[in-house]
């Protein structure tokens, strides 16, 4: 993960300078650049777009997407919408129980509601799943962690 | 054998069944791949044309034998197909047939005549236009848009917007998805006309965060399509996982970046929308309509559809069908039509129990309504809506008491929490589905057995009472809430409960003859 340099910051604030309702594409960038918005950076955000502190986390704890701590384990977002719990989405989100090295985040809709179910790493999207593709799945996201991990 | 061209969809769904690794076995076997919209047919994906020719759903383990004319996995002529040749593609002309981002392939499909038109008739004879063809909105509400556009015109303000929400977040969904992934020029050529009508100069269009090709495709065509486009000048802009976003003035706010909370109307977002500017703020199908109405005139789309409700609609058959796709079709065609005869019954193979139509605000549906016309009219009338017109079908595996309790979870995981009857109302929902599930009915708590609480029950409370309070509250979330969250979550949980009183534990119903 890329430290959390005040030059990065503010590379993303001049970017968004000026721009109409720029909080959302600020927090957005802040998010895919640290993988978090922390206490700092909602100080800095704050400051740079004249809103309180307490502006800015109201929105940022408003929405699913941004986070205020960074994720601690690689996300499978598994879709457990109506379309994909009707093609079998449920059982197959219970096999999944007790996984340790990947968090299961739950995501409503991916819009691929006729070949379910679907799940999403990162922009990546996976259909047809059943228990093995699903445990495969699984196996590459947590082994390409470590590997990750190890390299850096 | 000569260079082959092959035809292969980008889409995100043919990409999530595996299209990319069919193209790359294609291309190393020295075809020529071109990347197409997807024609719709889901349960074909990853579909592979050649001379019009369709074969799927495909592995790259099959690409030998479709080059040697021996695979099994062919389809005929795909035009031809009973899926597509049923349709009525106006909206999707395109689909399956073009380069999705490519400007040559749209200008030779009958792109910007549309655009070109509403500039030779002038702003005024472009609304009276689009307000004659009949055209509602397809968001779900189902509001006239000449009448919005109308509005927006003649409010006034130097400084106008068009907003076009493609906060896509219903189950059952993805038609929006596939105009911005196959057809990216067409929606933005049906806000240009949206903006030269109502006098506005910039739009915006909100995509959920969840359709990261759609974000793609959109920001390279905007950027494409800049000078055809100027000076009206489109920006997209990206959600960030609230589902209550989809609600124009919850939009509205989240991308002034507030908070995604809903405003209360008045005023109408025409009058005062974002940035307290008039705003038109329309759905993906509804601006992607346009251009076709102005290009071949507002009376030959009116010509086309049922009752009130003019034109086509795009239909999207998911959930446990075998058969799941686009279909666009003019108004009337019926539901049983389209989950039995187009869909093909479920995937599982087991009989279908229940339909959802209009997302997760959507009423179920038993198979004895598949008599009703798909029309905005004739669902409200039987107490349901279509909404943006997915469909979601369920095998008889489904317990409708466990997907009431769902409608409620969603309503209170999703809820803005800028009115009581969403915000509180979805967790009692929970609690009291959680209750009848269980059935074990509900003693008194302490405050209920304190002997001042003269009206209060001391006893448990019984299956049916709890009934009689679930109805109840939904009575209060639908009449009360701000908007459709927390006023449409009673149509799933009411729905499942009058058509399937079975899973709640109640006598089933007795088969009427007149039902």
């Amino acid at each position: 993960m890329a430290p959390m340099t005040p030059t990065e910051l503010d590379r993303i604030l001049a970017a968004h300078a000026g721009r109409e309702g720029a909080l959302l594409p600020i927090l957005h960038d802040v998010q895919a650049a640290f993988g978090h918005v922390g206490e700092e950076t909602v100080r800095a955000i704050a400051a740079a777009l004249n809103l309180s502190r307490a502006e800015v986390h109201g929105v940022v704890s408003f929405y699913h997407d941004f986070h205020e701590t960074p994720a601690p384990r690689p996300v499978i977002k598994l879709c457990r919408a109506e379309s994909c719990q009707a093609r079998g989405g449920e059982a197959l989100a219970a096999t999944l129980a007790g996984e340790t090295r990947v968090t299961i985040e739950p995501v409503y809709c991916l819009g691929l509601c006729s070949v379910g179910p679907n799940a999403m790493v990162g922009d990546g999207l996976h259909a047809r799943l059943n228990a093995a593709r699903l445990s495969a799945l699984v196996e590459n996201v947590a082994l390409e962690n470590v590997a990750g991990e190890s390299r850096a | 054998m000569s260079a082959v061209t092959v035809r292969i969809s980008d889409d995100a769904l043919a990409l999530a069944c595996g299209a990319d690794a069919v193209a790359d076995a294609f291309a190393a076997a020295g075809c020529t791949v071109i990347r197409v919209s997807s024609w719709g047919m889901h349960w074909l994906e990853p579909l592979a044309e050649i001379d019009g020719h369709g074969f799927g759903p495909l592995t790259p383990g099959d690409v030998g034998a479709v080059l040697a004319g021996t695979s099994p996995l062919g389809i005929g002529r795909i035009v031809a197909h009973p899926f597509i040749a049923r349709q009525e593609r106006l909206t999707f002309a395109r689909a399956g047939k073009i380069r999705p981002l490519s400007l040559d392939d749209y200008a030779a499909t009958g792109g910007w005549i549309g655009l070109e038109r509403a500039r030779e008739l002038g702003a005024e004879a472009t609304i009276a236009e689009v307000t004659r063809s009949g055209l509602r909105g397809r968001g779900g509400a189902g509001f006239p848009a000449g009448i919005k556009w109308t509005t927006v015109a003649k409010a006034p303000s130097p400084r106008k917007y068009v907003v076009c929400n493609a906060d896509e977040g219903d189950s059952g969904t993805f038609a929006d998805r596939m105009v911005m992934e196959g057809d990216p020029y067409h929606l933005i050529e049906g806000m240009a006309i949206a903006g030269f009508a109502v006098g506005a100069q910039r739009g915006y269009v909100y995509i959920r965060s969840e359709y990261p090709h759609a974000i793609a495709k959109m920001r390279a065509a905007v950027e494409r399509a800049a000078p055809i486009i100027a000076p009206f000048r489109i920006e997209v802009r990206v959600g960030a996982g609230a589902y209550v976003c989809g609600e124009e003035t919850s939009l509205l706010n989240s991308l002034e970046g507030k908070r995604g909370e809903v405003r209360a109307k008045p005023p109408l977002p025409a009058l005062e929308g974002l940035f307290g500017q008039p705003t038109v703020v329309n759905n993906v199908l509804t601006l992607t309509a346009v251009p076709w109405i102005m290009a071949n005139g507002a009376a030959h789309y009116a010509s086309v559809g049922f009752g009130r409700s003019r034109g086509t609609m795009p239909i999207q058959i998911a959930g446990n069908v075998r058969h799941g796709g686009l279909f666009e079709v003019g108004f009337g065609i019926t539901l049983g039509e389209l989950v039995m005869d187009i869909g093909g019954g479920t995937a599982s193979g087991r009989p279908v129990r229940a339909v959802q139509v209009g997302g997760p605000l959507g009423a179920y549906h038993p198979p004895s309504d598949f008599h009703l016309p798909f029309d905005y009219e004739s669902f409200a009338a039987a107490d349901a809506l279509i909404g943006h017109a997915g469909i979601t079908v369920f095998d008889d595996t489904v317990d409708l008491s466990a997907q009431a309790r769902f409608a409620m979870q969603f309503c209170a995981v999703e809820s803005c929490g800028k009115c009581t009857p969403c915000r509180i109302g979805s967790t009692r929902g929970v609690e009291v589905l959680d209750r009848i599930r269980a059935r074990t009915g509900r003693v008194a708590d302490r405050v209920e057995t304190l002997p001042q609480m003269h009206n209060a029950k001391k006893g448990a409370r019984t299956l049916s009472e709890d009934i009689a309070l679930l109805t109840d509250l939904c009575e209060t979330m639908k009449f009360g809430s701000l908007c459709a969250l927390g006023g449409f979550t009673p149509y799933p949980v009411l729905s499942a409960l009058r058509w399937f009183p079975e899973d709640f534990g109640l006598p089933a119903r007795v088969q009427e003859a007149a039902e």
